[in-house]
């Protein structure tokens, strides 16, 4: 009995290991198929950072940057913009940014940088329109109680002038804040370079 | 858990045509001979370079551009800026010369163990189907990176289809679906190539493995091992494919893939047999490259093609004369009369025969690579000199050779001496 | 037998450079050489970019060659502003066809079609020439539309071109002799041809003969010259292929695993195989 369990025995060694080795071989010749569908250079070149030129941007102005294919305002806030967002905290679903995403350096009051320039992805965190400005002298259409803001026409929700959404409104959470960069006063960069990232 | 894996097991085994069968009929209880020798390992290897370059061909497609103005951007996208992209690329270009290399390697046993013959000329006939298929699907798949070679060779090709008598100009003009060869025939190459064909290749692949195992595996001894049977049934010969042979194949595999992967990844051109130079000239409709020659696997047969003088001031003949020599594979199982198959017991007369056949492929094939210019010319004149070229001379003679090994089979093989044959395989 | 497997593999090379029946010369560059790859960076871009392009190649992938993305932005990027784009020339195909009567081809990839042994002596065999259109001339591709843009670093040489041909006879067509043109061209491209008869008797190969003739003092400025043009034609073989470094490191690992694999795959074999007999 014994006699006949030897080469059985080293049959089951040696297809154990040939699998094994065979299996690491497969897997590594995979990498390079796998690694294919990842952005390309081509893809990481259009998505790279933009450079944005605030001096053309007015006090209660909004400009429209396209960045990886959507949209981000910036916007020049005023005095009055920049006090509606106390007056308008306590009708907000999240007024501390808890459960949306943005930046560590826009985890504060103004959910910016610099308190005057607020960044955000002009996309309703609902199911992905672009929301429209609706500044505070739209009360006849937005109520009395309109602050000023931005009203999605999709499915009817608002936001502040720090993207942070109403409650009642059907989207979940405030609006997405990019990474940016204030490389001058006038010059903003909306995304991360990747040296920067130490890619 | 075992059991819940059985139960499920039994679950999909209740409605669905038993796999286990199938797996004991192919595999398992295949009795194959066993004195398989290094011959027998193309046939496993050519199923393997098929599943490489499927593989490889799909995640190509998932980068490349089949548009004129995009398609040859697109290749050179996909050396650099995809990631492993170039990896992909040398794969599937290594892979298509490899793939007419482990063919014609595995037909060349055929024609040396008479595998084609009573009862597997069925065997032969899909294999001869795969492999004209496989030319098509190469030819097609050659003009994608639309390249100067990849422009012009097409050109060339189709208007071969034009010199047909009487409905030559419709055909190519329908091939092309244009006046020149452009975005459209890119187009529709892409799907032949992408789609249309590999599936052909797959559903042959399956009648050809089908087949064969209807009526069993040949062997270089051409002794039919089902004549002698044990007590168990199985024939005294044989052994079990699984896990006898697949285990050898699995073998003969890393070493095919070595082979491969050296070629790949230190001299993937192959001094451009296999990636040709001017292919790294994008297409240009107003500028023909000096020198136009098909990829290496076709060279034999545009030799021929090229020998072959025009008639009434059309190359038709040669396109006859090329067609032939391809078409003719087909009739080898009845051209061969010789009572025994495999070569070890045949005479004097087939051995040189095929010696011969051998010897010209490879020269025909050389000389399809180069001008005709390459072997100088003939000092003398004379009248029936259309051409000075000794090279197209050479190319006529081999014509005529190939031609012959063929017609005259018939005959040298009935009257060639023959060996006694063994009852039992020859280890 | 190998020889004539060797003879019957290499053969193809000679259709490439065989034009003008120019012996070409074998081009020194050593591609994993990080300076002068940078050093024919600098040149492609300076003296290259203007009319050619190379616009599969992006700004980006030139930090492969050691060179960080602040070098590449101040020193190499005239034509574009981001990193990320292709070293494309400034204007379209149809105003290149326009301007030059053929577009200046896009060099990505140049180096795999005419290859780095052409690339090498062609830009070291431009010569003046007043009879031409821009005035250059090129003993490995004769009348080239290119003008010589290197013509700042080389310098100034004469150039000799002696062809030796066969005399026929009009109404026979029968060869009566040779004779051999010899064509100077100075430093300025004005040229002085004289031919001769030659001694009958020899043996005599038809064919044309170029050479090139520096002023005194310039033998320093020709090895420079040379040691730029290698540098440049060593950055077009990197540009031809940008993975061809990484592509022969990863296989030899792969051959490395292979050929474990085999041992394994070859003790499994012979396992199973004890059974047969």
């Amino acid at each position: 009995m014994n006699e006949q369990e030897k080469p059985d025995r080293t049959r089951r060694r040696l297809i154990v290991a040939t699998s094994v080795v065979g299996g690491a071989t497969s897997l590594g010749a995979a990498v390079p198929f796998v690694a294919s569908m990842w952005p390309s250079e081509r893809a990481r070149a259009a998505g790279a950072p933009v450079e944005v030129d605030l001096s053309r941007i007015g006090p209660g102005e909004l400009a429209v940057i396209e960045w990886r294919g959507k949209p981000v305002w910036v916007i020049r806030r005023t005095k009055e913009m920049l006090a509606s967002l106390k007056a308008v905290e306590g009708r907000l679903s999240d007024p501390a940014s808890k459960a949306s995403e943005q930046p560590k350096y826009a985890e504060n009051e103004y959910r910016s940088a610099k308190p005057e320039l607020m960044v955000m992805e002009g996309v309703c965190t609902h199911l992905g329109c672009s929301p429209q400005l609706k500044g505070a002298e739209a009360k006849a259409e937005m109520g009395g109680d309109w602050a000023g803001g931005f009203y999605c026409p999709c499915h009817g929700s608002k936001f502040d002038f720090a993207g942070r959404v109403f409650r009642g409104a059907p989207a979940p959470v405030n609006l997405r804040v990019p990474p940016y960069e204030f490389v001058s006063d006038s010059t903003l960069i909306i995304g991360e370079s990747e040296e920067k990232k130490g890619a | 858990m075992a059991s819940r894996l059985e139960a499920l097991w039994g679950w999909f085994d209740a409605r669905m045509p038993s796999l286990a069968e199938q797996w004991r009929i192919h595999a398992s209880e295949y009795y194959a001979p066993k004195n398989f020798n290094f011959w027998y390992f193309f046939g496993s290897l050519a199923l393997l370079v098929l599943v490489i370059q499927i593989v490889s061909g799909i995640f190509l497609t998932m980068n490349y551009k089949p548009d004129a103005s995009l398609a040859f951007g697109s290749v050179e996208y996909i050396m650099r800026d995809v990631p492993g992209g170039w990896v992909l690329r040398y794969i599937h270009s290594t892979g298509a010369s490899a793939f007419f290399i482990v063919v014609y390697l595995h037909m060349f046993r055929g024609l040396l163990y008479g595998s084609y013959k009573q009862p597997r000329e069925l065997v032969w006939i899909f294999g001869v189907l795969i492999y004209l298929t496989l030319m098509g699907e190469a030819f097609f798949g050659y003009l994608l990176p639309w390249g100067q070679m990849s422009y012009w060779g097409a050109q060339v090709i189709v208007n071969l289809f034009g010199t047909v008598p009487f409905i030559g100009p419709d055909l190519a003009l329908w091939i092309r679906g244009d006046y020149v060869v452009s975005d459209a025939t890119l187009n529709r190459f892409f799907a032949l190539h992408v789609i249309a064909f590999p599936l052909v290749l797959l559903g042959l692949v399956v009648a050809h493995l089908l087949a064969l195992h209807d009526v069993g595996s040949n062997n270089p001894d051409g002794i039919e091992i089902k004549k002698l049977k044990g007590p168990d049934g199985h024939p005294l010969d044989g052994i079990p494919f699984h896990p006898y042979y697949t285990v050898k194949d699995i073998m003969g595999a890393v070493v095919f893939l070595a082979i491969f992967c050296f070629v790949m990844f230190f001299v993937p051109e192959v001094s451009g047999y296999f990636l040709e130079y001017n292919n790294f000239i994008p297409a240009d409709p107003l500028k023909t490259p000096q020198h136009i020659a098909p990829v290496w696997y076709f060279t034999p047969y545009y030799s021929i093609l090229r020998a072959v003088p025009p008639l009434f001031h059309s190359q038709f003949p040669g396109v006859l004369a090329m067609g032939i020599a391809t078409l003719i594979l087909f009739f080898l199982p009845w051209l061969d009369r010789s009572p025994v198959k495999s070569i070890r017991y045949r005479g004097t007369l087939y051995k040189s025969a095929l010696a011969g056949f051998v010897l010209v492929f490879l020269v025909l094939g050389y000389l399809g690579t180069e001008p005709t210019t390459v072997w100088g010319q003939f000092g003398f004149d004379a009248f029936f000199l259309d051409t000075k070229d000794v090279a197209t001379w050479v190319a006529r003679l081999g014509t005529v050779l190939y031609f012959l090994f063929f017609i005259l089979m018939p005959w040298y093989t009935a009257r060639d001496a023959v060996k006694p044959v063994p009852e039992r395989v020859t280890v | 037998m190998r020889r004539m497997l060797c003879i019957l593999l290499f053969a193809p090379l000679g259709v490439l450079g065989s034009e003008a029946g120019y012996r070409l010369d074998r081009s020194p560059h050593d591609t994993r050489d990080l300076v002068s790859l940078q050093s024919g960076a600098r040149t492609f871009v300076n003296y290259c970019l203007g009319c050619h392009g190379a616009q599969y190649m992006r700004y980006r992938s030139l930090s492969e060659i050691g060179l960080s993305e602040a070098q590449i932005r101040d020193n190499l990027m005239f034509t574009a502003d981001k990193l990320g784009e292709p070293m494309k020339v400034g204007f379209s195909v149809k105003e290149g066809k326009q301007w030059f009567g053929v577009a200046p081809p896009d060099l990505s990839v140049v180096a795999r079609s005419r290859g780095a042994d052409w690339l090498y002596t062609y830009l070291r065999t431009f010569y003046r020439d007043s009879k031409s259109t821009t005035g250059w001339n090129n003993a490995l591709f004769p009348q080239v539309a290119m003008p010589h843009s290197l013509w700042e670093l080389q310098g100034p040489r004469t150039t000799t071109i002696e062809s030796t041909f066969a005399e026929t006879d009009p109404k026979t067509g029968k060869v009566t002799g040779h004779a051999k043109t010899t064509l100077v061209l100075d430093e300025n491209g004005f040229r002085t041809e004289q031919t001769e008869k030659l001694q009958e008797g020899k043996d005599y190969h038809a064919g044309i003969e170029v050479t090139f003739s520096w002023p005194s003092g310039a033998k320093r400025a020709a090895a420079e010259y040379d040691a730029t043009v290698r540098d440049l034609v060593n950055f077009l073989v990197y540009v031809g292929e940008p993975a061809a470094v990484n592509r022969k490191a990863i296989g030899i690992v792969v051959l490395f695993v292979l050929g474990v694999l085999f041992v394994f795959a070859y003790l499994l074999k012979k396992e199973f195989w004890k059974d047969v007999h």
